[in-house]
């Protein structure tokens, strides 16, 4: 890759990365931070945006980041107060410069006028209507000092030469004007660390050079300053060049020298100091450390440079060596090399498995050095994996900071008042189920202000305050990450869904369903509780779609929700896509694996009491609790209804509502880490199957969803079933 | 020439090496003021390039710290910097910098300032 499309590529990485610390940023200040390096953090992210932005020529952003980062250090410097509607056009600006950032990386066209609005809404914050100052003519303020005191008379000179050009004989001197610079040095000269000599080789670059020092200022050495150099150079430069190309030499010296140019005919070329020579027992300018070579010859045949000059090193020293590395605090690495190493890593699962299958037909399991030794391998190959995930593994903050903008959009769509509030933003998911969870996630926040929250006239009316709160959180639970979006608004109306459903065909009219059945109905296909299609709803996709996505990564989702209070969507989703413990267990003679985060205890049948309802259907009698039963071997058509064996293995399952469920195996053979290998891309979604393994035998076994089987196969009047048969 | 540039912007960083790289000039990075106080006490570097906004340590401290060191009470900083404002470059200069480059920057520019400040 072209190094230049490599950083550029970079560059829009680390915008993300900076738009989210700036959006982080303002969040902190719309939540009352008034620490102020928080404003000045928002106001780096803006300017480095800038800054990158500049080097790619992106105009546009350059243009728009300047103007919100102008209006950022009137905040940051004090000068300008802001209330909650400022911080509000601050998050709108952030918007567009994340908008901005998304034009320039996929080269698409920018919204102008949208932009301009914002522009104009930013500069009349400023006192005075703001600064119009384009960042392009900074630029042109390139390697720019403080104007220098310069003593000179260029119109008069410039006519003495054109008087003198006709009289001179030689005809190369005629073509090269000769210049007089009297340079003198002041006092913070060598603090700032320039060094008169190489400003003189850098005008040698431009022709020869004479140097001449005028030492008459120089005090007796017992008094002598030695940060003040006390020292005038007469300098002699035959160049065919402009006066300004001369500043610009001594640029960075402004306002530490005074500079006296005028320019002469070749044959004036002596100036009127020139019987002042330079002394050789003049002070040494200050050193630098490990000056490379200087070659004031090489650029500047015809005349050297004073004799006495120091640090004439006649040869280069070796380049400093580069001692110990700074430490880099982070490594950039392909995707792709991560994914391959993870699938390494599935494949030592299954090959440890496999040895460890093969050990234990050969009854060599107990006791021997072998089996202790395969332990530690076991025990290395979960560490390896357990450190292969932690790669993958990225915190949610970004998804998280991405529906703070979503959150604001609806609210003015619908004319809502919305605070987001997120927690455990650190949790970390695998980098896959946090790209794909985006979708759903962007939905459900949508949902959540559309359709969870009440007008601010409306709360106001049941005594809430009118600004409504959604919570977004993540937190590690039981070996999954569980997402919550919690809002404070009304909570579901289930007469009226249960009233949609039913005119929708969904459910029979004459139905009594739970709360939680009724609450599931939202994750039914065709199910849209929208009277008329608003801005955010009517898109096409529901909350069937939404539950899909979530279930293709492994997730569950549920709903808890209480009139009046609001309702809370539970995503629940596994750590990494790669590899699950699994309890693997038997089904007729069929080997297949459930995973061991579903299941909450399991029970020979011996212990439980097996009761037939009336329908037939069959439950478990457990402490006081009577459990729905379901016989997988029935489910997968491999035995008649209500034939259980005897020493049947059952597994209590936690179902979406969190009601427990009794899976009946026949035996289960072990727990053990297994390797996903997705189906989805070959079969499509299979009711009740998340995907398969290999196990250590070589076989493939099926990794159930045991909660889609519940969810799909259990009695007849759960919602799930219904839409089946609608 | 061996050069230590500071910038918290990744992509400053990556320009910059890059364009000292093409000239044949070796450099290590630092991210912010107290990175690059780090990173100077591991080299010794012929010349400094900072970035002014940066958390942590800014460039007018950063500069103020490096000259505090009797090594390198001499050596050449050039600042980097978008602002071009004048009493930026002002206090760039009270901090003891060398000499002032504009963002966006032309690598021939810098490498051509690097040059004449070291003497190389």
């Amino acid at each position: 890759m072209d190094p230049m499309a490599e950083i550029k590529a970079s560059f829009f990485v680390e915008c993300s990365e900076l738009l989210e610390s700036l959006e982080e940023g303002l969040l902190q200040v719309q939540g009352g931070d008034t620490d102020p390096e928080t404003v000045n953090a928002v106001f780096r992210a803006v300017h480095s945006i800038k800054g990158g932005a500049g080097a790619f020529g992106l105009d546009d952003l350059v243009h728009f980041a300047h103007r919100f980062e102008t209006v950022l250090d009137e905040v940051r410097s004090d000068r300008l107060a802001i209330d909650a509607d400022a911080v509000l056009l601050f998050l709108k600006s952030a918007d567009s410069l994340s908008d901005l950032v998304a034009a320039a990386r996929d080269e698409t066209p920018v919204d102008e006028a949208k932009n301009t609005v914002v522009i104009a809404e930013l500069e009349t914050l400023m006192p005075g209507g703001g600064d119009t100052n384009e960042t392009s003519n900074d630029a042109d303020q390139e390697l720019n000092f403080a104007p220098m005191t310069l003593s000179l008379d260029l119109p008069a000179i410039g006519s003495q030469v054109d008087a003198d050009i006709g009289e001179v004989t030689d005809e190369a001197a005629a073509t090269t004007p000769v210049w007089t610079i009297r340079f003198t040095t002041e006092k913070g000269l060598n603090q700032s660390g320039n060094e008169p000599l190489f400003l003189m080789r850098a005008l040698a670059e431009l022709g020869p050079v004479t140097a001449i020092c005028d030492t008459a200022d120089l005090p007796s050495l017992k008094v002598l300053d030695p940060s003040q150099t006390n020292l005038h150079w007469d300098l002699t430069l035959s160049a065919d060049t402009s006066q300004t190309d001369i500043e610009e030499v001594f640029e960075f010296a402004q306002g530490l020298c005074t500079l006296a140019i005028t320019k002469n005919t070749s044959d004036q070329s002596t100036p009127d100091t020139a019987d002042i020579e330079a002394l050789p027992d003049l002070p040494d300018l200050p050193a630098l450390p490990d000056l490379p070579a200087p070659s004031v010859d090489d650029q500047a045949p015809a005349q050297p440079a004073t004799e006495n000059t120091p640090h004439e090193a006649p040869k280069p020293p070796a380049p400093t060596p580069t001692k110990a590395a700074p430490v880099a605090a982070t490594v950039r690495v392909d995707l792709e090399r991560i994914d391959r190493l993870v699938n390494l890593v599935g494949e030592l699962v299954i090959n440890q498995a496999m040895l460890s299958q093969s050990l234990s037909a050969q009854n060599l399991t107990s006791n021997t050095t072998i089996s202790t030794g395969l332990d530690e391998f076991q025990q290395l190959t979960r560490d390896i994996q357990d450190s292969v995930m932690a790669i993958r593994a990225q915190p949610v903050k970004p998804l998280f900071q991405r529906m703070s903008r979503i959150v604001r959009e609806a609210a003015h769509d619908t004319h809502k008042k919305v605070r987001l509030v997120l927690e455990g933003e650190a949790t970390e998911i695998d980098k896959t189920v946090i790209e794909r969870l985006a979708d759903p996630l962007t939905h459900m926040i949508r949902n959540a202000v559309d359709h969870g929250l009440e007008t601010p006239e409306k709360r106001e009316q049941s005594d809430k305050d009118p600004e409504g709160t959604i919570h977004l959180r993540a937190t590690h639970r039981s070996g999954r990450v569980v997402i919550e979006i919690q809002d404070n608004g009304a909570g579901i109306n289930r007469e009226r869904v249960l009233s949609i459903a039913q005119s929708k065909g969904l459910v029979p009219t004459d139905a009594v369903l739970s709360d939680a059945e009724i609450d599931n109905l939202l994750f039914m296909p065709g199910f849209s509780t929208a009277t008329e299609i608003s801005n955010l709803s009517g898109r096409g996709v529901g909350m069937d779609v939404v539950k899909r996505a979530i279930q293709s990564l492994g997730g569950r989702i549920s709903i808890q929700s209480t009139p009046g209070h609001g309702s809370t969507f539970s995503i629940s989703l596994p750590l990494t896509l790669a590899v699950l413990d699994g309890m693997v267990i038997e089904v007729s003679e069929q080997t297949m694996v459930v995973p061991l985060s579903s299941i909450v205890e399991t029970l020979t049948l011996a212990d439980a009491e097996i009761q037939t309802l009336d329908q037939g259907t069959q439950v478990v009698h457990i402490r006081g609790k009577f459990v729905p039963l379901l016989d997988l071997a029935v489910e997968f058509g491999y035995r008649a209804p209500n034939v259980i064996p005897e020493d049947a293995v059952v597994l209590f399952i936690s179902a979406e509502d969190g009601e427990p469920y009794a899976l009946v195996v026949d035996t289960i053979h072990e727990q053990r880490q297994v390797v996903i290998k997705g189906l989805a891309d070959s079969y499509g979604y299979v009711p009740g199957v998340a995907a398969a393994t290999i196990l250590g035998d070589g076989k493939i076994a099926l990794i159930l969803d045991p909660v889609d089987l519940i969810a799909r196969a259990g009695s007849p009047d759960t919602p799930t079933a219904l839409s089946m048969a609608g | 020439m061996n050069v230590l540039a500071v910038d918290d912007s990744r992509t400053i960083r990556n320009m910059v090496t890059l364009a000292l790289t093409q000239a044949g000039i070796t450099s290590q990075v630092a991210e912010d003021g107290v990175h690059g106080l780090e990173v100077l006490s591991q080299m010794a570097p012929d010349a400094i390039i900072t970035d002014i906004n940066m958390p942590r340590m800014d460039g007018f401290e950063f500069i103020q710290e490096v000259r505090k060191q009797d090594a390198y009470q001499g050596i050449p900083i050039l600042v980097l910097t978008t602002e071009s404002a004048q009493d930026m470059k002002l206090r760039a200069r009270q901090a003891g910098a060398t000499g002032w480059i504009v963002k966006p920057f032309d690598p021939a520019k810098l490498v051509g300032a690097l040059r004449m400040v070291t003497g190389g």
